[in-house]
């Protein structure tokens, strides 16, 4: 478990040498207990005081890669259970469920549907991560064909190995051990054979249980065993399951010092309903699944899951921003009016959203407020009529539009006058005080 | 190393509240322990989700959602039927939006009459809701209450810049109140002091956080509604143990992702399921982070998540 500062300082040589750029060995525990710093940064720390401190600081939840390359995916590594507590770190892999039965052609189908998944939202390119091979066939060789097959048609894309028979398994790994797959199906049946395959391939295992207490004991003997990277399935189905047991795996690593579930979790959601696995989807994504498996990746199901995880995953610390500048939407001409807001993402989103419902065309002028939202950003100074005259005059849009009238928010209508001076030539029209009646305003303007 | 449960704790509770008049009134709330962990704590109620519907034609939801109610929409008693009778519906909201004064600015007694005919036309619990302009509201909602005293309905929303009459109403007949703030626990707090600080129960609260939609700052309404929870539960702090209310559908149902159609952006999928999710994901999420009354609009997102509530209980 994380260690004090205190508890840190006693390990430290308490010479105050400064040598670290610190004042005292005291003020140097304190920066290490807070992680912003690394041990190194003092010379003279005894090899004893490293490995205790070693061991204290890594992470309660392992963290290790999904396959290997540009599209690995690093899975573990969370620190807290509520994300306005810090951030959580490294979004949940959505890996797509394919049984070795289908044949070749309706494979080939899945494998493209994988990658074409990406889709660009918000400067991110999201993806469906990987793909979850399931060996239904009972027949081990048709297992490694269609291994294989799939590898050489999306050879970057990660590989989960869905298979409890350890002699398929076996073939199948050595197939593609170079892509580090993962093994799934390590159970107190199979544990010895999956995890020599595990070792001999130095690939990460995934472990099955049915509840925590029969988990916690399999992963302790699989570690005894030699392998320390696993994912770990509860057997959790159900949605109450879902959240029940990824709750007490989560809190038992960071809370505890828990080390036998300190590892990334999985969940299979497997559904014939598709707009309910995704919705069950969503509980596992908000409540700490690392893996997500599904049963189809329709493109309406993956904007919707890939959007929910970038909401999750996003650092509640920053402020989301746009960037400064003046934004089309639709396709504007030079008599279409402009209107201008900040780059609070969310105002952002929500303006843009509301001008577009409203199908006439215009320019939105997003001004760099750190992130504030308008009647933030206008009480800290940031959004003051100096500036957004200066923002207007270099932004260029004098040389777009044929017209001189600006749309302000209806939140800061008290801008409008010392606005018009500062701006010379311009006519200011304040707007409403709610994006959502954007349309009405804007048609009544353009009727 | 032996694994034994990491049971939390709590001090406090959410306030369990009734709504709604004879067999088929509901309760919500009531809950000892953060969002479905039975293992620590009991959950007497399950999350109710209430049919939206409005006092004037949805000409401004999407077709998607619209074309559900093309038969009944022109009328909000035959709207409140069909949601009751051919849906099932817990409880039905009806957004008074057409007393906005963009549109249409009907008239607080206009507002009363359709208050009063659909709470004659159904049995289930009665949601009322204002248009969200604020002036307005305060004199519509204070008739809407007057017009269904007896009910104890729930009606909403009272925000900072009036929830002074709206209190005075709901207090004067016997309704339950939604507190509306911005995105803000500690604006959700302070208008839950003022609220109470008018004589009003705290037990008679719901708080509305205020909802976003999927990619539309969803995160912001889940991290303040994770919160609100934390603190009614491990802090013990009373102003913020009501309920809360997920006004879902009015969120979701404006945003391009429920609106751009598959030819447009082929990327995206086809939109009317694309649509459909986007409301189920908003409000399960919603439910994870806390909430115990949904409004919502589809009814295939509505069957959805209530198959997510029947895995979650
Ligand atoms: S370098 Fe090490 S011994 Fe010197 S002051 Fe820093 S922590 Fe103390």
């Amino acid at each position: 478990m994380a260690l004090s500062g205190v508890e840190i300082f006693k390990l430290l040589p308490k010479t105050n040498c400064k040598k670290c750029g610190f004042p005292t060995c005291l003020a140097f525990a304190m920066k290490l207990a807070q992680g912003q710093i690394d041990l190194s940064s003092c010379p003279d720390v005894s090899e004893e005081s490293k490995r205790v401190l070693g061991e204290a600081s890594a992470p309660l939840i392992k963290t290790f890669n999904l396959g290997t390359g540009a599209k690995a995916a690093k899975m573990g590594g969370e620190t807290v259970l509520f994300r306005h507590d810090k951030k959580f770190f490294n979004p949940c892999v959505f890996a797509l469920n394919i049984k070795d039965t289908l044949s070749d052609d309706e494979l080939t189908k899945k494998v493209d549907e994988v990658l074409n998944s990406e889709i660009d939202r918000v400067g991110q390119n999201l993806r469906i991560d990987a793909i979850s091979l399931e060996f239904a066939s009972n027949d081990s060789s048709r297992y490694e064909s269609v291994v294989k097959l799939i590898s050489q048609k999306s050879p970057e894309v990660p590989v989960i190995l869905n298979c409890k028979d350890p002699s398929a398994a076996d073939r199948a790994v050595k197939a593609i051990a170079d892509k580090k797959p993962l093994l799934y199906g390590a159970s107190e049946a199979n544990a010895e054979a999956m995890v020599n395959i595990a070792k001999t391939n130095k690939i990460p295992l995934g472990v099955y249980a049915e509840g925590l207490t029969a988990l916690s004991a399999l992963t302790e003997k699989i570690k005894g065993m030699g392998v320390e990277e696993l994912v770990i399935d509860s057997g959790a189905r159900k949605a109450k399951d879902i959240v029940e047991l990824n709750t007490q795996i989560r809190r038992a690593a960071l809370k505890k010092g828990f080390k036998p579930l300190g590892y990334p979790a999985i969940n299979f959601i497997l559904k014939n309903d598709p707009v309910l696995e995704a919705s069950i989807a969503a509980v596992a994504a908000v409540k700490y699944a690392s893996i997500i498996v599904l049963s189809s990746i329709e493109k309406w199901k993956n904007l919707a899951l890939f959007t929910l995880r970038q909401n999750v995953y996003t650092d509640p610390q920053v402020p989301m921003q746009v960037e400064q500048k003046i934004y089309k939407l639709g396709e504007p001409n030079a008599d279409s009016p402009l209107l201008i807001t900040t780059n609070f993402s969310l105002t952002y989103f929500i303006v843009s959203g509301e001008v577009e419902n409203s199908k006439i065309p215009s320019y939105l002028a997003v001004m760099d407020c750190e992130g504030l939202s308008v009647l933030t950003a206008w009480a800290a100074g940031k959004f003051t009529a100096g500036k957004i005259a200066q923002f207007i005059k270099e932004s260029g849009i004098e040389n777009q539009v044929k017209h001189r009238v600006l749309i302000i928010p209806g939140m800061v209508a008290i801008l409008s006058g010392a606005l018009e001076e500062k701006l010379e030539g311009w006519k200011i029209v304040v707007g409403p005080r709610e994006a959502n009646a954007l349309p009405t305003f804007l048609k009544s303007k353009t009727a | 190393m032996a694994y034994t449960i990491p049971k939390e704790t709590y001090s406090g509770k959410v306030l369990g509240l009734e709504f709604g008049k004879g067999p088929k009134a509901l309760k919500v709330g009531g809950e000892n322990t953060l969002p479905f962990l039975s293992f620590e704590g009991n959950i007497p109620n399950k999350p109710v989700i209430a049919y939206e519907i409005q006092d004037i034609l949805p000409e401004d939801w999407p077709d998607t959602v619209q074309k559900q109610y093309t038969a009944v929409s022109d009328n909000p008693v035959k709207w409140a039927q069909f949601c009751q009778n051919d849906l099932k519906a817990q409880a039905v909201a009806l957004r008074l939006i057409g007393t906005h004064p963009d549109r249409g600015n009907r008239s607080s007694e206009d507002a009363a009459k359709t208050v009063k005919d659909v709470l004659s036309a159904i049995e289930i619990p009665l949601i009322i809701l204002g248009s969200n302009h604020i002036e307005k509201d305060a004199s519509v909602l204070v008739a809407a209450a007057e017009a269904a005293s007896g009910y104890n309905c729930i009606i909403g929303k009272a925000q900072e810049g009036n929830y002074k009459t709206i209190v005075a109403a709901a207090l004067a007949h016997n309704h339950k109140l939604i507190a509306m703030s911005e995105l803000d626990i500690n604006l959700a707090k302070q208008l839950n002091i003022l609220i109470t600080q008018m004589g009003f129960d705290k037990e008679r609260l719901i708080t509305d956080p205020m909802c976003s939609a999927l990619g539309y700052g969803l995160e912001y309404t889940y991290s303040v509604m994770e919160r609100i929870r934390l603190a009614a539960l491990l802090q013990n702090d009373a102003t913020m143990q009501p309920p809360i209310v997920g006004d879902v559908g009015m969120y979701v149902w404006k945003v391009k992702e429920t609106l751009a159609s598959g030819a447009d952006i082929p990327q995206w999928g086809a939109l009317e399921e694309r649509g459909i999710l986007w409301e189920a994901i908003t409000a399960t999420a919603m439910l994870t982070a806390g909430a115990n009354l949904l409004i919502m609009r589809h009814p295939k997102a509505v069957e959805t998540v209530n198959k997510v509530i029947e895995e979650l209980v």
